[in-house]
């Protein structure tokens, strides 16, 4: 069915498809059409799903947790200070080994309340063990959201994902939306340790030190596996219905002099400034990263690297950066721009690559000629 | 690309005709745009929307700073936001109804949306439906055609009258 | 004649809707409260009403708060005004969804440890500031974007909640009778402890009405017995002269819930689930300020 679409509706269109059985969701600007859409589909009978309109973010996702260890399809959706009130949970969900699919609207943090885009959020949760990608439109909202499931519930990894997309800059835009037929593309979810009361066993008990940290290579071990059913799953979606996405998204990367690297949609507009900077002769691309985790392997040897940060690890620097460093061994020029909706357009990106300094860190706004 | 910045008040409906108007595009086999720019907006409080037509895919999210088209679906707008900001030279304006204002050389058009919407009682909450008569003026002035504006309106409403009220639009609005 | 101050600490020209009960409400508290306050605010609509930095639309210090941390942030702040001796009011301002969801944990805290300061919840039935979903005080029935059929469930009771925690003072009000909210949270800010006030806050755009009615829903609220004025002063219950009078002639409950949008199409069973709630409550109520339970 081909129409259009806001990201968040995309999203909402997705998880009616995948018919989670149960969906628990507190609302949060600019989350809210998420739920309310999905709210109205179980209404109107469309999504037979269970909705909980819990109290608060962290009985959210308590509340999926426990739906998830039954072994049922769960899903919910947050933003910014949602998000970070569920943090305690979100760590247990990835520990728990259940595979809940979250959509997370990015949004900058308080105070002063900011309801624009910026990635700081996901960013905090990047340690928990959950999987993170980041969409830049509103097909890949869709697709990704229908992918996610399917890969958290694969044997070989078990552990949450969550989906991010920009705030108002995607979750707000209208643009083209082609809903697919799934079909078997999402097998049925078997979930190994799924509670069964005709074999009882306690579920994250006390657990020594001479224990603990097996659990926690566990973790590791399927977050490293994940890397071949990101790969399979996304090589599937593209067979059956037309369109791929990789764990980057490059656009003429291949013979460029200078790479910039970025999330989310800043990383669409890129290209544009991609398309301008040719035009002027430098061989510039574009490195649109998808999959933050796992992280991913980049190709950026031999070329200048700009990293774009829409986050910030105060005291330390922006936190892409600091991964494609120390991933890389790169030496970028770290921009941290787009922070709490800051207007970054595809003039403000080529001119970053333009007058990039290797090694160096720029804050648009702030910093002199970044 | 083709950029539109349409000015009304939170709850009149300019929201949602920017997402008419791209879907319209859309039906007339072009790529489109459609989003508002969210302040801390209330009912009542001036709201802008944008709206960005092209025959290849739009990868631009920033805002529009050089529209192509101002649309005013409430001409008491102007008297606390600058509509015109922005406008590239060559620009037009499409106003709800006539108002003597300084349009600085601006092709300006008009057509009363407003009487359109009240004569064929189109009107919700008590207030008249302006986004569906827009998107007939519109595709008079040749950003969408008629038949993807009535193709559009039908699929986001189901009530006839707003194809009606865009029809009596596309009639009224003199280019 | 209650004698209400002239000085206004609420500029004009805020973002609030026409017609918006909080803003209403906000007047007369912060005239009854006067300049040596603090008011504490979770997110909600006044948050926003508040403006947009660099400006702010109160004449008095604004700290906002993470929205489930109201009650918390409160405690800590009137703990640190009184070890310097200071009498400042500190009110923490905070709409449904922040008092009766995700805020009830510190609300509850803040009770139960005898915070000295006054809790106001103005009750819009809804989250107004995301768009009008459902909280926990949306009423049986009413429709919201997350319960677009109706709410299935009742209208939590933060009232009874609140008493079980033993405070000095609590009442409830209504925008509408703005007198008696003045005289209300005059009378709480004299009381040492924690104080609590429940107002009703009738919505423009989350209850469907148009937006010069708010009063009137207000007094249609009370007069139908749907909203009953009271206060409980060291546990002794008062009920205010508006509700006395519903209580011995209501007017038809179809009075109140007919002009609202977010009642159309109410089932029959709502109806009824509303009205023996209204009743149960006004009841107990009754006994309880004749001292029969």
């Amino acid at each position: 069915m081909l129409t259009i679409a806001t990201g968040n509706k995309a999203v909402a269109a997705a998880v009616k498809q995948v018919s989670p059985e149960v969906i628990a969701a507190y609302p949060i600007t600019p989350q809210t059409e998420i739920v309310e859409q999905i709210a109205e589909y179980v209404t109107n009978g469309e999504l037979k799903s269970q909705y909980i309109p819990v109290e608060s973010e962290h009985s959210a996702m308590a509340a999926c947790i426990g739906a998830s260890i039954t072994g049922v399809r769960t899903f919910t959706a947050t933003s910014s200070h949602g998000l970070l009130y569920m943090h305690e949970m979100v760590n247990w969900a990835a520990g728990g080994r259940l595979p809940i699919v979250m959509a997370n609207v990015n949004r900058a943090l308080g105070p002063g309340w900011n309801i624009w885009a910026e990635h700081t959020d996901s960013m905090q949760e990047r340690d928990t063990g959950w999987l993170q990608v980041y969409v830049s439109t509103v097909q890949e909202a869709y697709d990704t959201t229908l992918m996610a499931f399917r890969i958290a519930e694969h044997n070989d990894v078990l552990l949450p994902v969550m989906v991010n997309l920009d705030g108002f800059s995607l979750s707000h835009i209208n643009q083209s939306l082609e809903t697919v037929e799934l079909g078997d593309f999402i097998p049925p979810l078997r979930l190994p340790h799924a509670i069964d009361v005709k074999n009882p066993r306690g579920y994250g008990p006390l657990t020594g030190p001479e224990e603990y940290f097996k659990f926690r290579w566990d973790i590791e071990r399927s977050m490293r596996d994940s890397v071949k059913v990101i790969e399979s799953t996304e090589n599937e979606f593209s067979r059956r219905f037309g369109r791929s996405y990789g764990v980057t998204d490059d656009y003429q990367c291949e013979d460029a002099d200078v790479v910039v690297v970025s999330m989310g949609t800043l990383g669409k507009e890129a290209e544009v400034s991609i398309d301008l900077l040719r035009k002027e002769g430098i061989k510039a691309g574009s490195m649109r990263i998808r999959w933050l985790r796992p992280f991913p392997k980049l190709d950026l040897k031999g070329r200048d690297v700009v990293v774009i940060d829409r986050d910030y690890s105060f005291g330390y620097g922006g936190i892409l950066a600091d991964a494609v460093r120390s991933k890389c061994r790169a030496d970028p020029y770290s921009v941290i721009a787009g922070l709490g909706g800051q207007e970054v357009t595809y003039d403000d990106i080529a001119g970053f690559i333009r007058g990039r300094r290797p090694g160096e860190e720029s804050w648009f706004g702030v910093t002199p000629d970044v | 690309m083709y950029e539109i910045r349409i000015h009304s008040r939170g709850g009149q409906g300019g929201v949602t005709a920017a997402k008419l108007l791209a879907l319209a595009a859309f039906r007339d086999h072009k790529y489109a745009t459609a989003f508002p720019f969210y302040g801390a907006e209330r009912r009542g409080a001036p709201v802008v929307s944008f709206v960005r037509i092209d025959e290849s895919p739009i990868r631009v999210y920033s805002q529009i700073k050089k529209p192509d088209l101002i649309v005013v679906l409430d001409n008491s707008i102007m008297d606390v936001v600058d509509v015109l900001q922005g406008l590239k030279p060559g620009g037009e304006v499409l106003l709800n109804g006539t108002l003597p204002h300084d349009m600085k050389g601006f092709k300006t058009l008009s057509v009363d949306l407003t009487t359109i919407a009240l004569r064929l009682n189109l009107v919700v909450a008590g207030s008249p439906i302006l986004n569906t008569p827009v998107i007939g003026a519109l595709a008079k002035m040749g950003i969408v055609s008629m038949d993807s504006a009535k193709l559009a309106i039908s699929e986001m409403f189901s009530d006839d009258r707003n194809v009606k009220a865009a029809e009596a639009a596309y009639q009224e609005l003199v280019l | 004649m209650t004698e209400i101050p002239k000085e206004e600490y609420l500029f004009k020209c805020t973002s609030a809707c026409a017609g918006c009960s909080s803003s209403l409400v906000l007047r007369y508290v912060l005239k009854a409260a006067g300049p040596d306050t603090v008011l504490v605010m979770p997110a909600c609509c006044t948050s926003v009403i508040q403006g947009i930095y660099p400006n702010t639309a109160m004449n008095v210090p604004v700290y906002n708060v993470a929205f489930a941390a109201a009650a918390a942030c409160a405690s800590g702040m009137s703990a640190a005004f009184r070890a310097g001796k200071k009498a400042t009011n500190v009110i923490v301002y905070a709409g449904d969804g922040g008092t009766v969801d995700i805020g009830i944990q510190a609300l509850s805290g803040a009770f139960e440890r005898r915070t000295d300061f006054l809790y106001i919840c103005y009750d819009n039935e809804a989250y107004g500031n995301t768009g009008m979903q459902r909280s926990g005080a949306t009423p049986t029935g009413a429709r919201t974007t997350t319960t677009p059929g109706g709410k299935p469930d009742t209208k939590k009771d933060i009232d009874r909640i609140v008493e079980a925690h033993d405070p000095p003072y609590m009442a409830t009000a209504c925008s509408a009778y703005p007198q008696d909210l003045f005289k209300k949270v005059t009378k709480a800010l004299s009381i040492r402890g924690p104080k609590f006030i429940h107002v009703l806050a009738p919505c423009p755009p989350g209850w469907r009405y148009p937006t010069e009615q708010t009063v009137e829903m207000g007094k249609l609220a009370v007069k139908t017995g749907m909203w009953v004025l009271f206060e409980r002063e060291y546990g002794k219950v008062t009920i205010n002269g508006p509700s006395k009078a519903a209580m011995i002639k209501p007017h038809p409950v179809e009075e109140y819930l007919g002009p609202q949008g977010r009642f159309k199409g109410i089932s029959k069973e709502a109806v009824d689930s509303l009205v023996s709630l209204a009743r149960r409550n006004a009841k107990r109520l009754s006994q309880e300020e004749e001292g029969l339970c």
